[in-house]
Protein backbone atom coordinates (compact mmCIF):
# COMPACT_ATOMS: atom_id res chain seq x y z
CA UNK A 1 0.00 0.00 0.00
CA UNK A 2 2.96 2.33 1.00
CA UNK A 3 4.18 2.02 -3.27
CA UNK A 4 3.39 4.29 -5.51
CA UNK A 5 2.48 3.29 -9.03
CA UNK A 6 3.51 5.82 -11.89
CA UNK A 7 1.59 6.40 -15.01
CA UNK A 8 5.22 5.89 -16.94
CA UNK A 9 5.97 2.61 -15.42
CA UNK A 10 2.76 1.18 -16.25
CA UNK A 11 2.51 -1.36 -19.13
CA UNK A 12 -0.72 -2.33 -20.92
CA UNK A 13 -1.18 -6.15 -20.22
CA UNK A 14 0.16 -6.36 -16.92
CA UNK A 15 -1.08 -9.01 -14.66
CA UNK A 16 -2.30 -8.27 -11.13
CA UNK A 17 -2.35 -11.16 -9.11
CA UNK A 18 -4.61 -12.26 -7.27
CA UNK A 19 -6.15 -11.28 -3.63
CA UNK A 20 -8.14 -13.27 -1.70
CA UNK A 21 -10.87 -11.06 0.55
CA UNK A 22 -13.03 -13.37 3.43
CA UNK A 23 -16.66 -12.46 3.44
CA UNK A 24 -18.15 -13.85 6.91
CA UNK A 25 -21.58 -13.48 8.72
CA UNK A 26 -19.86 -11.26 10.52
CA UNK A 27 -18.52 -8.77 7.74
CA UNK A 28 -22.36 -8.72 6.13
CA UNK A 29 -23.96 -7.37 9.39
CA UNK A 30 -20.93 -5.48 9.54
CA UNK A 31 -21.77 -4.06 6.29
CA UNK A 32 -25.60 -3.56 6.70
CA UNK A 33 -25.00 -1.52 9.55
CA UNK A 34 -22.51 0.30 7.56
CA UNK A 35 -24.19 1.11 4.80
CA UNK A 36 -27.81 1.27 5.86
CA UNK A 37 -28.69 -2.12 3.24
CA UNK A 38 -30.75 -4.71 5.57
CA UNK A 39 -32.26 -6.28 3.40
CA UNK A 40 -33.06 -9.55 5.14
CA UNK A 41 -31.32 -11.81 2.59
CA UNK A 42 -27.79 -10.04 3.82
CA UNK A 43 -28.45 -11.63 7.58
CA UNK A 44 -31.51 -14.40 7.39
CA UNK A 45 -31.19 -17.68 6.52
CA UNK A 46 -34.60 -18.73 6.99
CA UNK A 47 -36.02 -16.08 4.81
CA UNK A 48 -32.98 -15.91 1.88
CA UNK A 49 -33.68 -20.12 1.45
CA UNK A 50 -37.68 -19.20 1.56
CA UNK A 51 -37.48 -17.14 -1.42
CA UNK A 52 -35.29 -19.42 -3.14
CA UNK A 53 -32.04 -18.24 -2.28
CA UNK A 54 -29.25 -20.91 -1.42
CA UNK A 55 -28.12 -19.40 1.83
CA UNK A 56 -27.44 -15.90 2.64
CA UNK A 57 -25.69 -13.80 0.25
CA UNK A 58 -23.32 -11.11 0.27
CA UNK A 59 -24.38 -7.91 -0.49
CA UNK A 60 -23.28 -6.85 -4.14
CA UNK A 61 -21.83 -3.65 -3.03
CA UNK A 62 -19.78 -5.76 -0.59
CA UNK A 63 -18.07 -7.62 -3.28
CA UNK A 64 -17.66 -4.51 -5.40
CA UNK A 65 -15.88 -2.88 -2.84
CA UNK A 66 -13.16 -5.76 -2.40
CA UNK A 67 -12.72 -5.46 -5.67
CA UNK A 68 -12.42 -1.13 -5.07
CA UNK A 69 -10.00 -2.12 -2.70
CA UNK A 70 -7.98 -4.23 -4.93
CA UNK A 71 -7.79 -1.12 -7.16
CA UNK A 72 -6.89 1.41 -4.73
CA UNK A 73 -4.28 -0.95 -2.69
CA UNK A 74 -2.47 -1.27 -6.33
CA UNK A 75 -2.99 2.05 -7.41
CA UNK A 76 -1.56 3.73 -4.28
CA UNK A 77 -2.93 6.62 -2.33
CA UNK A 78 -1.58 9.51 -5.02
CA UNK A 79 -3.89 7.71 -7.35
CA UNK A 80 -7.71 9.26 -8.20
CA UNK A 81 -10.52 6.76 -8.81
CA UNK A 82 -12.28 8.53 -12.00
CA UNK A 83 -14.68 5.40 -12.71
CA UNK A 84 -15.41 2.11 -11.44
CA UNK A 85 -18.41 -0.43 -13.02
CA UNK A 86 -19.14 -4.07 -12.16
CA UNK A 87 -21.71 -6.80 -13.40
CA UNK A 88 -22.94 -9.03 -10.53
CA UNK A 89 -22.72 -12.18 -12.48
CA UNK A 90 -23.37 -14.90 -9.57
CA UNK A 91 -24.38 -14.89 -6.42
CA UNK A 92 -21.55 -14.28 -3.43
CA UNK A 93 -23.00 -17.51 -0.88
CA UNK A 94 -21.82 -16.81 2.65
CA UNK A 95 -22.23 -20.32 4.94
CA UNK A 96 -22.61 -19.90 8.14
CA UNK A 97 -19.81 -21.00 9.80
CA UNK A 98 -16.23 -19.53 10.43
CA UNK A 99 -14.71 -18.74 7.09
CA UNK A 100 -17.74 -17.80 5.59
CA UNK A 101 -16.54 -16.86 1.40
CA UNK A 102 -13.51 -15.79 0.04
CA UNK A 103 -14.07 -13.15 -2.76
CA UNK A 104 -10.63 -13.96 -4.90
CA UNK A 105 -9.81 -10.82 -7.29
CA UNK A 106 -7.08 -10.50 -9.79
CA UNK A 107 -6.52 -7.83 -12.84
CA UNK A 108 -5.10 -6.62 -16.10
CA UNK A 109 -3.96 -3.54 -16.98
CA UNK A 110 -6.36 -2.97 -20.13
CA UNK A 111 -5.43 0.02 -21.51
CA UNK A 112 -3.47 3.49 -21.40
CA UNK A 113 -5.63 6.40 -21.93
CA UNK A 114 -4.42 10.30 -22.26
CA UNK A 115 -4.73 12.18 -19.24
CA UNK A 116 -2.35 9.82 -17.08
CA UNK A 117 -5.62 7.20 -17.15
CA UNK A 118 -5.18 3.54 -16.91
CA UNK A 119 -8.20 1.32 -17.01
CA UNK A 120 -7.78 -1.72 -15.62
CA UNK A 121 -10.04 -4.90 -16.12
CA UNK A 122 -10.67 -6.91 -12.96
CA UNK A 123 -11.86 -10.09 -12.25
CA UNK A 124 -13.94 -11.45 -9.12
CA UNK A 125 -14.36 -15.05 -8.10
CA UNK A 126 -16.19 -16.79 -5.18
CA UNK A 127 -15.86 -20.82 -5.62
CA UNK A 128 -16.11 -21.82 -8.72
CA UNK A 129 -18.31 -18.89 -9.76
CA UNK A 130 -17.06 -15.54 -11.71
CA UNK A 131 -19.00 -13.20 -9.13
CA UNK A 132 -18.30 -10.05 -11.44
CA UNK A 133 -17.89 -9.35 -15.26
CA UNK A 134 -17.27 -6.11 -16.99
CA UNK A 135 -15.92 -5.19 -14.20
CA UNK A 136 -13.48 -2.14 -14.77
CA UNK A 137 -12.14 0.90 -13.13
CA UNK A 138 -10.58 3.86 -14.61
CA UNK A 139 -7.93 5.87 -12.33
CA UNK A 140 -5.73 8.25 -12.74
CA UNK A 141 -1.67 7.86 -11.15
CA UNK A 142 0.97 10.39 -10.70
CA UNK B 1 -45.40 -6.35 -15.15
CA UNK B 2 -45.02 -5.49 -11.40
CA UNK B 3 -43.24 -2.59 -11.81
CA UNK B 4 -45.04 0.84 -13.47
CA UNK B 5 -42.92 1.58 -17.18
CA UNK B 6 -44.73 4.78 -16.81
CA UNK B 7 -42.11 6.05 -14.25
CA UNK B 8 -38.97 5.54 -17.09
CA UNK B 9 -37.71 8.79 -17.30
CA UNK B 10 -39.18 10.08 -13.96
CA UNK B 11 -36.66 12.46 -11.99
CA UNK B 12 -36.95 12.76 -8.29
CA UNK B 13 -36.32 15.98 -6.47
CA UNK B 14 -33.19 16.25 -4.79
CA UNK B 15 -32.89 14.44 -1.24
CA UNK B 16 -32.56 16.54 2.13
CA UNK B 17 -28.76 17.39 2.58
CA UNK B 18 -26.62 14.18 3.76
CA UNK B 19 -23.18 15.71 5.80
CA UNK B 20 -20.49 13.18 5.23
CA UNK B 21 -18.84 12.78 8.62
CA UNK B 22 -15.01 11.14 9.66
CA UNK B 23 -16.89 8.95 11.90
CA UNK B 24 -19.19 7.35 8.98
CA UNK B 25 -16.61 6.91 6.55
CA UNK B 26 -14.26 5.16 9.25
CA UNK B 27 -16.94 2.82 9.71
CA UNK B 28 -17.80 1.66 6.12
CA UNK B 29 -13.86 1.52 5.61
CA UNK B 30 -14.21 -0.68 8.43
CA UNK B 31 -16.87 -2.99 7.40
CA UNK B 32 -15.73 -3.64 4.07
CA UNK B 33 -12.15 -4.28 5.70
CA UNK B 34 -10.16 -1.56 4.07
CA UNK B 35 -7.13 -0.58 5.99
CA UNK B 36 -6.37 2.43 3.81
CA UNK B 37 -5.46 5.45 6.04
CA UNK B 38 -6.52 7.61 3.67
CA UNK B 39 -10.05 7.03 4.48
CA UNK B 40 -9.52 7.54 8.15
CA UNK B 41 -6.73 9.27 9.08
CA UNK B 42 -6.89 13.34 8.33
CA UNK B 43 -3.10 13.65 8.10
CA UNK B 44 -2.40 10.52 5.43
CA UNK B 45 -5.05 12.12 3.67
CA UNK B 46 -3.45 15.71 3.38
CA UNK B 47 -0.13 14.08 2.98
CA UNK B 48 -2.07 11.84 -0.50
CA UNK B 49 -2.99 15.37 -1.51
CA UNK B 50 -6.58 15.89 -0.30
CA UNK B 51 -7.82 18.48 2.06
CA UNK B 52 -9.68 15.85 4.74
CA UNK B 53 -9.92 11.93 4.61
CA UNK B 54 -12.45 10.68 1.34
CA UNK B 55 -14.27 7.87 1.07
CA UNK B 56 -13.64 4.69 -0.50
CA UNK B 57 -14.72 4.54 -4.44
CA UNK B 58 -18.03 2.40 -3.60
CA UNK B 59 -19.56 4.71 -0.33
CA UNK B 60 -21.43 7.20 -2.49
CA UNK B 61 -23.57 3.75 -2.80
CA UNK B 62 -24.81 4.61 0.98
CA UNK B 63 -26.31 8.39 -0.23
CA UNK B 64 -28.07 6.88 -3.23
CA UNK B 65 -29.67 4.02 -1.70
CA UNK B 66 -31.04 6.64 0.88
CA UNK B 67 -32.34 8.77 -2.25
CA UNK B 68 -33.18 5.78 -3.78
CA UNK B 69 -35.22 3.97 -1.14
CA UNK B 70 -37.54 7.00 -0.82
CA UNK B 71 -38.19 7.43 -4.94
CA UNK B 72 -38.79 3.65 -5.23
CA UNK B 73 -41.42 3.49 -2.27
CA UNK B 74 -43.58 5.59 -5.40
CA UNK B 75 -46.59 3.88 -5.72
CA UNK B 76 -46.47 1.48 -9.06
CA UNK B 77 -42.87 0.79 -7.93
CA UNK B 78 -44.29 -2.42 -5.74
CA UNK B 79 -40.32 -3.80 -5.26
CA UNK B 80 -40.56 -7.41 -3.22
CA UNK B 81 -36.65 -6.63 -1.87
CA UNK B 82 -36.41 -9.83 -0.69
CA UNK B 83 -36.48 -10.65 -4.59
CA UNK B 84 -34.00 -7.26 -5.57
CA UNK B 85 -30.70 -8.24 -6.20
CA UNK B 86 -28.34 -5.72 -7.67
CA UNK B 87 -27.71 -6.41 -11.33
CA UNK B 88 -25.03 -3.76 -12.03
CA UNK B 89 -23.52 -0.86 -10.56
CA UNK B 90 -20.83 2.02 -11.90
CA UNK B 91 -19.67 5.34 -10.32
CA UNK B 92 -18.06 8.47 -12.78
CA UNK B 93 -16.45 10.57 -9.89
CA UNK B 94 -15.88 13.81 -10.73
CA UNK B 95 -13.60 14.38 -7.68
CA UNK B 96 -13.26 11.65 -4.30
CA UNK B 97 -16.43 12.22 -1.75
CA UNK B 98 -14.73 13.44 1.23
CA UNK B 99 -15.41 14.30 5.06
CA UNK B 100 -17.39 17.77 5.76
CA UNK B 101 -19.10 17.53 2.19
CA UNK B 102 -22.80 18.80 2.15
CA UNK B 103 -24.03 16.84 -0.93
CA UNK B 104 -27.86 16.02 -2.41
CA UNK B 105 -28.60 13.22 -4.28
CA UNK B 106 -30.94 13.43 -7.47
CA UNK B 107 -32.45 10.20 -8.83
CA UNK B 108 -33.84 9.70 -12.29
CA UNK B 109 -35.55 6.45 -13.32
CA UNK B 110 -33.67 5.25 -16.51
CA UNK B 111 -34.95 2.45 -17.96
CA UNK B 112 -37.61 -0.50 -16.89
CA UNK B 113 -37.76 -3.64 -18.13
CA UNK B 114 -38.41 -7.08 -18.57
CA UNK B 115 -35.75 -9.77 -19.32
CA UNK B 116 -37.17 -13.44 -18.65
CA UNK B 117 -39.24 -13.78 -15.17
CA UNK B 118 -37.09 -10.92 -13.93
CA UNK B 119 -37.45 -7.13 -13.68
CA UNK B 120 -34.91 -4.66 -14.40
CA UNK B 121 -34.92 -0.98 -12.85
CA UNK B 122 -32.45 1.25 -13.29
CA UNK B 123 -30.98 4.66 -12.52
CA UNK B 124 -28.74 7.41 -12.32
CA UNK B 125 -28.08 9.42 -8.66
CA UNK B 126 -26.67 12.42 -9.38
CA UNK B 127 -25.11 13.49 -5.75
CA UNK B 128 -23.30 16.96 -5.78
CA UNK B 129 -22.37 19.51 -2.84
CA UNK B 130 -25.23 22.22 -1.64
CA UNK B 131 -22.98 24.60 -3.54
CA UNK B 132 -23.57 22.93 -6.61
CA UNK B 133 -19.75 21.21 -7.71
CA UNK B 134 -20.99 17.93 -9.04
CA UNK B 135 -18.76 14.88 -7.10
CA UNK B 136 -20.00 11.56 -8.50
CA UNK B 137 -22.99 9.96 -10.74
CA UNK B 138 -24.18 6.29 -9.56
CA UNK B 139 -26.03 4.06 -11.87
CA UNK B 140 -27.53 1.43 -10.43
CA UNK B 141 -29.55 -1.84 -12.24
CA UNK B 142 -31.65 -3.41 -9.51
CA UNK B 143 -32.78 -7.20 -10.30
CA UNK B 144 -36.31 -8.09 -9.10
CA UNK B 145 -36.48 -11.63 -9.40
CA UNK B 146 -39.66 -13.09 -10.65
CA UNK B 147 -40.99 -9.69 -11.11
CA UNK B 148 -41.73 -10.11 -14.35
CA UNK B 149 -44.07 -13.49 -13.50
Amino acid sequence: MSQQVCYDDVEVGTELAAVNYPATRLSLVKYCGASGDFNVIHWNERIAKSVGLPDVIAHGMFTMAQAGRFVTDWAGHRATVLEYGVRFSSLVVVPDDDAGATISVSGTVEEKLDGNRVALALTARSGDAKVLTKARAVVRLP
Amino acid sequence: MAINPDLVGKTFPPSAAYEVSRVKLAEFADAIGDHNPVYRDRAAAQEAGFPDVIAPPTFPIVIAMASSARALSEPGLNLNYAMVVHGEQRFEYSRPLRAGDVVTAQLTISDIRDVGRNSLITTTTQISTVDGEHVCAAHSTLVERGGAA
